[in-house]
Parts: structure tokens; sequence; C-alpha cells
């Protein structure tokens, strides 16, 4: 299905890649702002007992837009001594990190930007390309916290992208597929010992598997019980501390983006993706043709749901923890969620022999 | 182009989209922002006071030790997804080939943990 045909109408390919890049667009700003605006805004707000924004619109919801306007007039500052090709280049780099992983996310039947068979592999891939450009920018900053910070991010993030990968190898011998469309329609269209009521979503039998992404989509977005690499209290803000402006922001957008399309890609993996896992709300199951033309409408909102409360997850974990010591962060990586999620493959992979 | 080559140059148009994107919102920004450079300002941050040699200071060598463990386990996931897609057809055959796979890099695990390695000093 790769002619996109919108009203009947076949577009060439360039109208194709334009709508799909702005589509990509939307499911990357769009997410960054709502979560940045509902979560970091308001729900940090209230939990510590304050009202957060209020001036810019009802209830501060302008605020985003007042942000954005006031970042744009900031001065850009690049320090003497940075690398300054590097410096400058860095941020965009992780921006694309985010943009190249959205495009293999799935948000309906005939949704989708790429459709890689290869796709876990991809999406595994992609998001390590963040860890070059905060390597790039901790170490083009000539500044010996930004060096530091720039160092533990690697140190982290490669320490846990393991159990990510492996927390995903359990959902891979499921499936027995690559291909995040075909992992979603599994989940939608398999059936529990005959029971089809709400599909099989492999949260009920990666339970474990789940619980490692969450862990390690949590260390690699940094955000705080993990956050020793922008530590405010020791390294000033870590690999940031030189830039300003709408670099800064950058960054920022990136971090908040991120965090929603790793939430999307925990969906899809766990949760059953764009499908409504229940076969008495009157639709047909995934992979038939009779809820395509629906389910193109309604799985990016379905989508958007799922989204949100994992971001709401994440977020909630954010602000309730504080911060790990970076040992302790490294011993709990490499002794606790690598050996059990050894474990876990070798018991998935059992049980998928057995049954 | 086949179907498999687009389904990467959209890849190819989503990175371009990353820099357009951020390119476009930095020469507004350039537009309305002041620049006024000073050597005070250009300076590193050192938490307000003069920085003290180099910025490019020597790091811990334990960077590069956690660095090589993590391309040993990285390299063996390679193995395991292919395995893990046809695991249906190789059965109990694939079953303890893997299981012997996974000891062995347990054992190295293990090896690292004894010798103290994990330990972030």
């Amino acid at each position: 299905m790769t002619s996109l045909a919108i009203f009947g109408a076949d577009l060439p390919y360039w109208a194709q890649s334009l709508l799909r890049v702005l589509g990509g667009a939307v499911a990357v700003l769009l997410p960054a702002g709502t979560i940045v605006y509902l979560f970091l805004f308001k729900m940090m707000s209230f939990m510590q007992s304050r009202l957060g924004p209020m001036e810019a619109g009802p209830y501060g919801s302008m605020q985003l837009f007042a942000e954005v306007g006031k970042w744009l007039q900031k001065e850009d500052i690049s320090p003497t001594r940075a690398d300054k090709r590097v410096f400058r280049a860095a941020p965009l780099v992780v921006l694309m990190s985010t943009f190249l992983l959205v495009a293999v996310v799935p948000f309906g039947p005939d949704a989708y930007f790429t459709d890689f068979d290869a796709g876990v592999f991809y999406m595994l891939a992609v998001s390590s390309i963040s860890t070059l450009g905060i390597l790039m920018a901790g170490w083009s900053s000539a500044n010996k916290y930004s060096l530091l910070g720039g160092l533990r991010a690697a140190g982290q993030l490669i320490a846990y992208e393991l159990p990510m990968v492996l927390s995903v190898i359990g959902v891979v011998i499921q499936a027995g597929t690559m291909n995040l469309q075909q992992i979603v329609v599994k989940q939608n269209s398999d059936e529990i010992f005959g029971w089809n009521g709400i599909g099989f979503p492999y949260i009920l039998t990666q339970g474990i598997g789940f619980l490692i992404f969450m862990i390690a989509v949590q260390a690699e977005l940094t955000q705080t019980p993990f956050d020793m690499p922008i530590a405010e209290s020791e390294l000033v803000s870590g690999y940031m501390t030189e830039y300003s402006g709408f670099r800064f922001l950058i960054f920022f957008i990136a971090e908040f983006a991120t965090a929603g399309v790793f939430a999307l890609i925990a969906s899809i993996l766990f949760l059953g993706g764009w499908g409504v896992p229940f076969s008495w709300f009157g639709w047909a199951p995934a992979g038939s043709h009779e809820i395509d033309n629906w389910m193109n409408v309604g799985g990016p909102l379905i989508m958007l749901t799922k989204m949100m409360v994992l971001t709401g997850i994440i977020m909630w974990v954010r602000f309730s923890y504080p911060r790990f010591r970076e040992d302790q962060l490294q011993r709990f990586a490499w002794k606790v969620l690598i050996p059990v999620s050894l474990v876990n493959i070798m018991i998935t992979a059992v049980l998928k022999v057995a049954f | 182009m086949s179907d498999f080559l687009r389904d990467y140059l959209n890849v190819v148009w989503f990175a371009a989209i990353a820099i357009v994107l951020a390119s476009i919102l930095l020469g507004v920004s350039a537009v309305l922002r002041p620049n006024k450079p000073s050597a005070e300002k250009n300076m590193a941050y050192e938490s307000g006071v003069n920085p003290v040699g180099d910025g490019w200071s020597q790091s811990q060598v334990r960077y590069y030790i956690f660095a090589l463990l993590f391309v040993v386990f990285d390299v063996e996931a390679v193995f395991i997804f292919p395995w893990a897609t046809r695991l249906e057809v190789y059965a109990v055959f694939g079953l303890v080939e893997m299981g012997i796979f996974v000891f062995v890099l347990l054992l190295g695990l293990v090896y690292a943990w004894r010798k103290g390695v994990l330990r972030w000093v």
C-alpha cells in the first residue's frame, strides 16, 4: 500500500512525501506541546500545591506560544573557545533523532509513514543518534560541566540501551516479526485460549518486559530518577550549560517530543497500538478491511490516548522521585535489568516453543 | 525505484524536515534576537569565577570500559533478533542453541562482575 489515495485521487510521489513529512512534524510537535503544557506546567504545579502559569490565556493555555515568542528573542551565545560548528549542529542532531524515530510509528491501518520489515531494529538504531548529539554538545562546549554531563549522558544511554533492546526481543519472539505494523495487527487479532474479547495485548505476557522498557525509556530520556547528565545541583545544566536562546529550546523540544514518541512505541509494542482491542465495540477485528477507513481516523486518536497515559506515568515518576547516584544507576542497569531481561527472553522463548 | 528503497528515502525526508524546521526557526530568531558579544559573555561558564585550565579536561577510563561491555551485548542483540522472528520454525533446536549462546554471554557478564568492573568507584 505505497500509493496513498486521498478522496480517491492518487497523489504523485512528491505530494505524498510532503504530506508524510508534514504529518511527521505534527506528530512530533503536537505531543511535545501537549506534554509540556499539561504535565510539565500544570501537573507538576498541582503536585507541588501551586497553580503554574495562569496569565497567558485561560488557565495559562497560551503559555507555550508566549514561551516560543520569548525564546525567539533571546541572544544566541556561543563561547569563544567552543568548537563552533559542532556546537551549533548538536541540537539539530538531537532533534533529527526524534523525527527519524517518529517515521516508523504506525498510526492506523493505512496511516503510517514507512513500513519497514525491520521496524524494531530501525527504531532501536535511530533512538541512539540522540546520544551522538548530546556527546557533540558536551564535547564542543569546552566547558568542564558540559564535558562531564556529556560523558555521563553517553554512559547512561548506552547502559540503558541494552535493557531496552533485550526487553523488546520478548515482544519480537511472541509476534514472530519485527514489523511494527504487523505487531499491532497481531495483538489485535490474536486470541487468548480461543477468547477474542480483548485481542492479545503483549503486556499480559510481557509484563516484565514492559516494566523494563519503561524504566529504560525513563533513563534514555534522562527524566528525573535518571537525570545525572543534567543534574542541576552538581553540573549546573550538564551538556546544555553553554547553550542559550533558541538552540537551548531545540534541546528542550526534542526531549519532550522524544518522550511522546517513546510512549507511542511502548503502546505499539505492549498495548496494542492503534487498535481498540474490544470486539464488542462493534468493529471487526484488525486486519479485515471493514474497519480500515474507520481506524485511519480513530487510530491516531487512540494512539494519542495511550501516549498521554504513558507519558503521564513517565512524568509522574519524574516529579515524585529523587535522583539516583551515578554508581547506583550503572549498578541497576548492569546487575539488575540486564540479567532479568535475559531471563525474560529465555522464559518467553521456552513458552513460545511449548505452546 | 522499488518500494523498499522508497521507504528508506522517506527517512531521508524526515531527517531533512527536522533540519529545515529548526533552520527556519533559528532564522526567524536571528532576525529578532539581539547580538552583543563581549569577552566576558563568551567565556566558558564555571559558576561565575574565571575558568581554570582547559575546558577539555581528562576523564575517567571507566566510561571506556562500559562502552566496551556495551559493544559485546549490542552485537549479541543483532544475533538474537533474527532468531526471535524465526523461533516457531526452529522450535526446540533453536531454543537449545540460543540457550547456549545466552549462557556464554551471561558468563561474560559474570566475569566482568567478579572482576569488579561493574563497580562505579
